[in-house]
């Protein structure tokens, strides 16, 4: 019991480092981008070349699926997905979309169809006995901790320096805060490329986990979806309670009653939407 | 007089042209159409089948009967039956293939069941292992293998050996609901009682899965997952220690596929299962196999799919040798029906009545062999029929 509740905790921390970028970019300039899970995998292979090509020890693959997808994430964000801001969202739509075909081919031309294995270092792999009936996943502790960390970050980021308190401001009200003289665009580039990194991060994180294929972006799309929409946009409060609900869910959902474990997600989305449309923390829409 | 002569010389001039077009069309190449998955989550299989039928042609030439053979491949990504059907349609019509061949999974094999009924073409198939496949058209016949004969002898092997309680863990589809109501029968008539659960197709995720079979606290877990899943599970297995609460790992051949299984590391071994190929089987024939594979492949070892290929193309020779070159669906049928040979495998037989395979099923274990992991066999079962009796 305790170790299902674990194992989902580990699966939702994951989730919210996925989808966060995806919160923000979309709270902010209201940008619907399906790509986002590109950059996840992006992430993921850069970790699996690294590791398995060039036997780099696999916490310094971590940073380095970092910067590689936050870099990618910018040099797009400039050259391709700054020219559609102010397009109707079914151009974004088909525009993002025709990103993760093409990072889909892209991927199983250069690494291949298969699934990604990776050998944990040994001091990550296994399992520790706490007591009867829980047993806790050292790799999966390791996922939350990390997550955790860098959930604090965020925190810290957003409410006690400048640069937070500039994206809090445009994610209320853009016009505004640029009417305050506030760089929008600047502050828009950066937390993308921020965004698209800790998608990077969280792919070679969940190597391990997720299974990671050409398939990633469409295979998870779905979840980051949920997460965002059940989560609200632009707080970190919101996906990271939807991420965990959606990680217990699911994990529990396949272990109690693996018939119908795929399903569970997908009802406690419409549940939660019936609920509160505007999303857990979410403030109703103003614009 | 000069009338009748010229007419002479037309019937003559028409005659050979007769003649000549009639031997044309027995020179025609014949086409085969490969259909299996390139892309997608069962790429390996389909690598693996083409590895092995660009082998067979390598060795045995690429003319038999006095007709040389084209292979036309296409991929059917694997996950979508509407392509494949589609693609045998466009095979047999546009391309004019005269055989259809390969079929990754079940569901892609009953896709383009009834495209071979319609047209009464020839479908080899050389992977997908469901039981019930070749009654789905009567121009079916099999290479591979079918689930129940492959999971009959390590049910009757985990009785023997003094297992009570088995956890079943296969993936909801075809071949896994075979595997587990084979087991699941034959287990409990040997007095066994057996507990368990089915993991989706598509996206699976093996941990709650496997850490429900060792809530359950069985003798051992019996997998089947598709080719090319084993290592997600073996993963699973082992972080969650499994084996160290006592609990042992059986299965299939498809968990440890040959392909992947030297990727897996230490957590593999020990693993026994049956199936009816290793890359280890101790004879010439498959040494010579599994050598020139790996050589024109780069290393690659060949899988159990792979031997479902070549032994798929070593059927249409041998059929084509007796029908003298014509590939006509009803004499295909009946000149493979009673067909045994040799194959890197063993002896291998196709059953008249079922046009599926019988051969020897073997109980492996997976071992470190000159560094590298490897289904070692250490029992047989003789001619085991394709509902594993």
């Amino acid at each position: 019991m305790l170790t299902v509740l674990f194992d989902g905790i580990a699966t939702g921390a994951l989730l919210f480092m996925l989808a966060l970028g995806l919160s923000v970019t979309l709270g902010i300039m209201n940008f619907v981008n399906l790509a986002h899970g590109a950059f996840a995998m992006l992430g993921g292979y850069v970790a699996v070349v690294l590791l398995k090509g060039w036997g780099v020890p696999l916490l310094w693959c971590l940073p380095a699926a970092f910067l590689i997808s936050a870099a990618v994430g910018m040099v797009l964000e400039r050259t391709l997905y700054s020219r559609l801001y102010g397009a109707s969202p079914l151009d974004q739509v088909l525009f993002t979309i025709g990103i993760v075909f093409a990072s889909m081919a892209m991927a199983s031309y250069f690494m291949g169809a298969q699934h990604q294995i990776i050998q944990l270092p040994p001091f990550l792999g296994g399992q520790f006995h706490v007591f009867a009936g829980f047993d806790v996943g050292v790799y999966r502790l390791f996922l939350i901790v990390v997550c955790g960390l860098i959930a604090l970050l965020l925190h810290i980021m957003l409410t006690r320096t400048r640069f937070g308190s500039q994206l809090r401001a445009s994610v209320d009200n853009a016009r505004v805060a640029r009417g305050m003289g506030i760089d929008v665009d600047r502050l828009f580039a950066i937390t993308f490329a921020v965004g698209s990194g800790l998608a990077g991060l969280a792919g070679a994180l969940g190597i391990e986990i997720l299974d990671l294929d050409p398939t990633f972006p469409v295979k998870f799309m779905v979840y980051f979806l949920i997460v965002v929409a059940v989560g609200g946009t632009g707080t970190l409060g919101g996906p990271l309670a939807a991420s965990l609900v959606l990680g217990i869910c699911d994990v529990a959902g396949k272990y109690y009653i693996s018939e119908v474990g795929a399903f569970i997600i997908y009802t406690v989305m419409v549940v939660m939407l019936i609920v509160r449309p505007q999303g857990l923390f979410g403030r109703p829409a103003v614009r | 007089m000069k009338i009748g002569f010229s007419l002479h010389a037309t019937l003559v001039a028409v005659a050979m042209v007769a003649l000549l077009s009639s031997g044309a069309s027995a020179q025609q190449p014949l086409k085969i159409g490969l259909i299996v998955p390139m892309t997608g989550p069962f790429a390996s299989t389909g690598k693996q089948v083409d590895a092995a039928v660009n082998l067979y042609l390598a060795e045995h030439g690429d003319v038999v009967a006095g007709r040389k053979i084209e292979v036309l491949l296409r991929d059917d990504t694997g996950i979508a039956p509407e392509t494949t059907k589609r693609l045998a349609q466009e095979l047999i019509t546009n391309d004019h293939a005269e055989i259809i061949a390969g079929f990754g999974l079940t569901p892609l094999a009953f896709a383009a069941a009834p495209v071979a009924t319609e047209a009464k073409t020839p479908m080899v198939v050389m992977a997908a292992g469901t039981l019930v496949i070749p009654q789905k058209s009567p121009y079916i016949v099999r290479t591979s293998f079918a689930l129940p004969q492959q999971t009959a002898p390590i049910a009757l092997w985990a009785a023997k050996h003094g297992m009570k309680k088995v956890y079943t863990l296969v993936t909801e589809y075809g071949p896994g609901i075979d595997a587990e109501t084979t087991f699941k029968t034959v287990f409990t008539a040997s007095g066994g009682t057996v507990d368990g659960a089915r993991v989706p197709l598509h996206n699976p995720d093996y941990a709650p899965f496997i850490q429900r079979a060792k809530d359950d606290k069985p003798d051992a877990v019996f997998i089947f997952v598709p080719s090319g899943e084993g290592s997600a599970v073996m993963k699973q297995f082992a972080e969650r220690g499994l084996a160290k609460a006592g609990i042992k790992l059986i299965g299939t051949g498809d968990v440890v596929d040959d392909d992947i299984l030297d990727s897996m590391g230490d957590s593999a071994l020990g693993t026994i299962t049956s199936h009816f190929y290793s890359a280890a089987h101790p004879s010439a024939e498959n040494k010579a196999f599994v050598a020139a594979f790996e050589k024109a492949n780069g290393g690659m070892r060949p899988n159990f799919m792979a031997v479902g290929g070549y032994d798929g193309m070593a059927l249409i020779y041998q059929v084509l040798k007796k029908t003298g070159g014509s590939a006509d669906g009803d004499k295909f049928i009946a000149a493979a029906e009673g067909l045994s040979w040799t194959s890197p495998r063993g002896k291998i037989t196709i059953d008249p009545e079922t046009r599926d395979v019988v051969q020897d099923v073997y109980l492996r274990k997976v071992e470190r062999v000159n560094g590298h992991l490897y289904n070692v066999e250490f029992d047989r079962v003789r001619d085991v029929h394709p509902d594993g009796k």
